[in-house]
């Protein structure tokens, strides 16, 4: 609690900000290696069934082919591989090539090397594979009937009675459906991967160096150490690159066998199928409340796609379990195998899907109840977590509640559907919260001072957007009392102390505490050096008493530079390195981070188009590290969202097993028109338990509630419920009234 | 995307002579839609005919009216002076068109001539009667939310993605195509066809020809036109439905009409009927409902497009009212 710090929350410039918008920024396919050399993919072209034939001839004789790889000669050149005959390798990593099986549209059945891009792409094109089709599933609704539970040992929550919202005096049953979303960073998926002897270097497209290391390491069983992977800056994933994927097996793989460095840069197309998506989900919420509005049962269920071949699971009946006090409640997850690719958590995973539907399902109770819904959330608030009885280690979601909706001038709107209209289009508020982990895990930081002043921070996080390196900054900053010239940051390389994979909003929480840890062992250290050398009459003075402020040590009024400190010393350097992880605090308190979106749109009557017009999110994210950086982070949250809620959705044709939408004009992410002005608003009250930085994360949040809240303001505005996403004007049809 | 030859024309005599020498040769212009479908194996001409250095690039007035090359870009017409204050329909629907970076390559011939964006089209894992006749329209029982309602074949339902078109056909333009032996002039309206039992071809440009000029006849539909784009996001979608409304007013009466929509047909789809209907008419809700139910006679919808049967003609009232300055 004492450890809080005392940061600014002052606009501060992203580390990478001039070398990402000036092109200096190098992303994982622009490493120039001598003797490079192209790998393309060849993707399947039917869902499923099995590849009776495979002729790569002509792509072999092609002009400049190097090699090609098939489930024909790869299992057994990687001697993980052969060892291991399963297919799932490593948690959700299917192997590249595995056999003569196709498992979903899109997988990749082959891999042309060339000597150059252009050339590998013509080969590609010349392989041919004859199938022996097999019948495919890809309707999500044809199979429910099929869906089986996440592992055998997975038990149904329940707390106390069973459906008890249908005995309550006014309960709502409402269906939800949400679609496949695709993660569509704007970097595709890219790696370059480069053989030296027996050791690998590997530029990577990865939200953690340290897993991927592992994992190539993995497949050749070599020690981790012969492995580095160099991934400073990574342009966006949203949880795309959270684990290797079969296209970056299949490159190290090629660099082994061809002993040539290989670099592979997915298609757009490529990117709907073999980087994972945000699966496409049917939700049952059944919730119930007295006629005062006191919530009585919840059930919600959920009905998830994975892939045949594995049991991707995400949390998105959990935030039902805690998010409201009630006295029963019951959730059911499943999943539905089918013949798809592999998802993957996308931003706010599961949490997102699972607070759409019931945020939307208390819209719709409030409205059936008359009652105000933010009132009815509030009539509801959780004080305590009802599912693990622990206290918050702190929680301003009612002051959320308060401030978003003071912004948004919630107590203007007339509550009654269809009521209110302004410049010919019909308005509509809405209102969604929104909850996630807020997680602490173990990282480690170096903290070096060299003899010119210099103080570098390093740890090996990746930086996917958030501003990872002006946060491990801002700490630093903050701990040295500098405006922070002198400060340097270095992430994303598994030569620097090891941090965790990048995601679940965790990254401040754990990199800035042990950057936070490393600077105060720095600082402690150099006490002793000025003991040993600055003052040297013998007398012992307490670390309390020592200022450090604009790069120098201060004792009582006495004020010694670093660099004098260190050339003193006679050292070049004083380096520490420390491992900052959670303690017990985690058993004795539920650590959450909140949101809650406010958005004001327009519906124009003729033509059913949805204008957002205003968003605010107000969020408790515990300290606000960088104000700038955190508001970007909320920002790019409020965009996905809106993509979620109005325009994103991964179309099959399910006769083909195929995506009928998969490229940038048919699957629509929301553009520059579709944005409104966003208002973002922090509590920004440091939480005292969770790290000693009092930051909780705010990433997934972002995102989390939103799509709610658009499809309420939709109901708002017309009156009617859309109860399927996204939320396209042809399923509004007010132009029929 | 297979090998292929590359040449760039100094003249018009000479692309024209080229087009007549290599039959399977096309002509490359912006290349922002016939670079996108070769890399996709769509489309695989073995030559490719670069047009850019020929000087078509001009917008300049005539004594009919107003003479565009084929070359002037879209952003350049839609920027342009003369365009903006005499034939805002024109610019309003190229605005309304893609993105400013394509505007920018994007250029008149080209664009009259973009290719369907039926996703079946582009996939050439799935079967396609305009791609490969006779191998199947999958859009019909398909995914076709995008697709036609006017004009329509059991063959292709697949609609012409053009904004542009619909305000030069809306506008009466004439089009100037070229082959080494003559050039002609025919009606924008009859430059692009129905799909019939020719999917393959979108319109009647003749391999040997290349498209020179367009010509929009001077018109008195400044002060009341709208183009109106229906679409999933506010920008760089295609239309659902578009529709562009030229009016000339005589106080509120209509003195002459003209109608048009996208997003509905495989070609720019004219209004004739509901402009007969207005003519002389008073502009007027009433009125301009009752023309929107006559444009929709014979619509057919196919399943995911059913909403459009509701949309279009709603959408017709709401360009009506927007031309003629009721709402
Ligand atoms: C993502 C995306 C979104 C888009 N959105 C829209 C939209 O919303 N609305 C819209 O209207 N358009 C849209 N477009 C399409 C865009 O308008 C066209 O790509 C563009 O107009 C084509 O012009 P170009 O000069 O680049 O043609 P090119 O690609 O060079 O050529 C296209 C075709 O025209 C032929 N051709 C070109 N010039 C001539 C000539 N003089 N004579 C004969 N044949 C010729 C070529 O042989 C080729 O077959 C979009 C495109 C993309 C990629
Ligand atoms: S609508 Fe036309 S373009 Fe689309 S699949 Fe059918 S034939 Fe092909």
């Amino acid at each position: 609690m004492e450890n809080l710090l005392n940061l600014a929350a002052e606009d501060t410039d992203r580390t990478d900000g001039i070398l990402k918008v000036t092109g200096g920024a190098k992303y994982s396919a622009e490493y120039q290696i001598p003797g490079i050399t192209y790998g393309v993919l060849v993707p399947s072209t039917i869902a499923k069934g099995k590849i009776n034939s495979l002729d790569t001839k002509a792509a072999e004789n092609a002009p400049g082919v190097i090699k090609v790889l098939s489930h024909l000669n790869v299992n057994n050149s990687v001697p993980r591989y052969a060892k291991d005959q399963a297919l799932i390798i490593d948690r959700n990593i299917n192997k590249v090539f595995y056999n003569d099986q196709i498992l979903f549209a899109g997988q990749p059945i082959a891999m042309v090397i060339a000597d150059t891009y252009e050339r590998a792409v013509y080969a590609a094109s010349l392989i041919k594979a004859v199938y022996q089709k097999a019948p495919h599933q890809t309707n999500l609704e044809l199979n429910i009937a099929n869906a089986v539970a996440p592992n055998p040992n997975a038990k149904d929550y329940v707390r106390n009675q069973i459906d008890a919202y249908k005995d309550a005096e006014v309960f709502i049953e409402a269906e939800y459906d949400q679609p496949n979303h695709i993660h569509n960073p704007m970097e595709l998926g890219s790696i370059i991967a480069h053989w030296e002897g027996d050791g690998l270097t590997v530029y990577d497209k990865t939200q953690g160096v340290f897993s991927s290391q592992r994992h190539y390491a993995s497949l050749y069983e070599i020690d981790s150490k012969k492995v580095r992977v160099i991934a400073p800056h990574v342009g966006g994933a949203f949880g795309m690159a959270l684990h290797s994927w079969p296209y970056q097996d299949a490159t190290v793989i090629a660099a082994k066998i061809t002993n040539r460095p290989v670099k592979t840069m997915l298609t757009r197309i490529q990117m709907f199928t073999m980087v994972g998506y945000r699966p496409e989900t049917k939700q049952f919420v059944g919730i119930g409340a007295s006629k005062e509005g006191i919530l009585q049962g919840i059930t919600h269920k959920a009905w998830a796609v994975t892939s045949s071949f594995d049991n991707f699971t995400e949390g998105t009946v959990r935030p039902s379990q805690f998010m409201y006090k009630c006295p029963n409640v019951n959730t059911i997850y499943r999943l539905v195998k089918m013949d798809v690719s592999n998802p993957i958590w996308m931003r706010g995973p599961g949490e997102a899907t699972g607070m759409y539907a019931l945020e939307c399902a208390m819209d719709e109770l409030a409205y059936k109840l008359n009652m105000d819904p933010i009132e009815l959330r509030l009539k509801n608030y959780a004080v305590i977590n009802p599912e693990n009885e622990l206290p918050w280690s702190s929680k301003f979601l009612d002051e959320c509640y308060e401030i978003g909706a003071k912004k948004i001038g919630w107590s203007n709107r007339n509550p009654k559907p269809a009521s209110m209209k302004e410049n010919g289009m019909l308005v509509g508020y809405g209102v969604g919260s929104g909850v996630f982990n807020a997680g602490r895990s173990s990282a480690t930081a170096r903290a070096t001072l060299d003899e010119t002043g210099k103080l570098t921070i390093q740890s090996a996080a990746s930086d996917i957007g958030p501003g990872t390196g002006i946060m491990m900054k801002k700490v630093a900053m903050d701990s040295f009392q500098t405006e922070g010239k002198e400060v340097f940051v270095e992430l994303g390389d598994t030569n620097l102390p090891p941090a965790p994979t990048q995601g679940g909003s965790n990254t401040t929480s754990t990199v800035g505490s042990a950057v936070y840890d490393a600077c105060t062992a720095l600082k402690e250290k150099m006490v002793q050096v000025y003991h040993q050398f600055i003052v040297t009459d013998g007398q012992q003075h307490a670390y309390e008493n020592f200022t450090f402020k604009n790069g120098a040590i201060i004792l009582g009024g006495k004020s010694t530079s670093y660099t004098d400190l260190i050339k003193k010393a006679g050292l070049k350097e004083l380096t520490v390195t420390r491992e900052s992880k959670a303690g017990n605090e985690r058993q004795k308190y539920a650590f959450n981070s909140f949101a809650v979106h406010f958005v004001k749109l327009h519906i124009h009557p003729f033509t059913g188009m949805v204008k957002v017009v205003q968003v605010v999110s107000a969020v408790d994210a515990g300290k606000i590290i960088s104000e700038k950086q955190a508001r970007s982070q909320m920002i790019g949250g409020v965009v996905g969202g809106i993509g979620m809620a109005l325009t994103e959705e991964g179309i099959y044709d399910h006769r083909f097993g195929v995506y009928a939408n998969n490229n940038f004009a048919d699957y629509h992410v929301p553009v520059h028109a579709d944005i409104p002005p966003i208002d973002i608003l922090f509590v920004n009250k440091p939480d005292p338990y969770i790290n000693p930085i009092g930051a909780k994360g705010l990433g997934e949040v972002s995102i989390i509630g939103l799509a709610p809240a658009i499809a309420n303001a939709v109901f708002h505005a017309t009156g009617k419920r859309v109860r399927d996403l996204p939320i396209t004007l042809d399923k509004i049809t007010v132009w029929e009234s | 995307m297979i090998n292929f030859d590359y040449i760039r024309m100094g003249s018009i005599s000479s692309a024209v002579k080229a087009l007549d020498k290599f039959p399977d040769a096309k002509i490359i212009a912006g290349g922002s839609n016939l670079i996108d479908l070769m890399k996709r194996n769509v489309m695989a001409p073995t030559k490719l005919i670069d047009i850019n250095p020929l000087p078509l690039k001009y917008i300049h007035t005539t004594k009919q009216g107003v003479q565009i090359g084929a070359l002037a870009l879209n952003s350049q017409a839609a920027d342009h002076e003369l365009i903006k204050t005499k034939y805002p329909l024109l610019s309003m629907a190229i605005n309304a068109g893609a993105s400013a970076q394509l505007r920018n390559m994007a250029t008149f011939g080209g664009n009259m001539m973009q290719r369907t964006r039926c996703s079946y089209f582009y996939d050439t894992t799935m079967p396609c009667n305009k791609r490969e006749p006779n191998s199947g329209c999958s859009a019909l029982t398909g995914i076709n939310r995008m697709h036609g309602i006017f004009g329509t074949s059991d063959v292709c339902i697949a609609v012409n993605p053009s904004d542009m078109n619909v305000a030069l056909v809306a506008l009466d333009a004439k089009v100037i195509l070229k082959s080494a032996k003559k050039e002609r002039t025919i009606a924008f309206a009859d430059f692009h066809k129905l799909a019939g039992d020719s999917p393959q071809l979108d319109n009647h440009l003749q391999k040997n020809e290349m498209i020179t000029d367009i010509i929009i006849p001077e018109n008195q539909f400044y002060n009341n036109s709208y183009y109106l784009k229906v679409r999933d996001r506010h920008s760089y979608a295609f239309a659902l439905i578009s529709v562009a409304a030229g009016l000339e007013m005589d106080g509120q009466n209509i003195k002459k009409v003209r109608l048009a929509m996208g997003g509905v047909a495989h070609k720019p789809w004219r209004l004739y009927d509901a402009e007969n209907f207005l003519q002389g008419k008073t502009a007027s809700l009433q009125n301009f409902e009752e023309a929107a139910k006559i444009a929709m006679k014979g619509a057919k919808s196919y399943g995911h497009n059913d909403f459009k049967l509701a949309l279009a003609p709603s959408s017709i009232v709401e360009a009506l009212l927007k031309a003629s300055h009721l709402s």
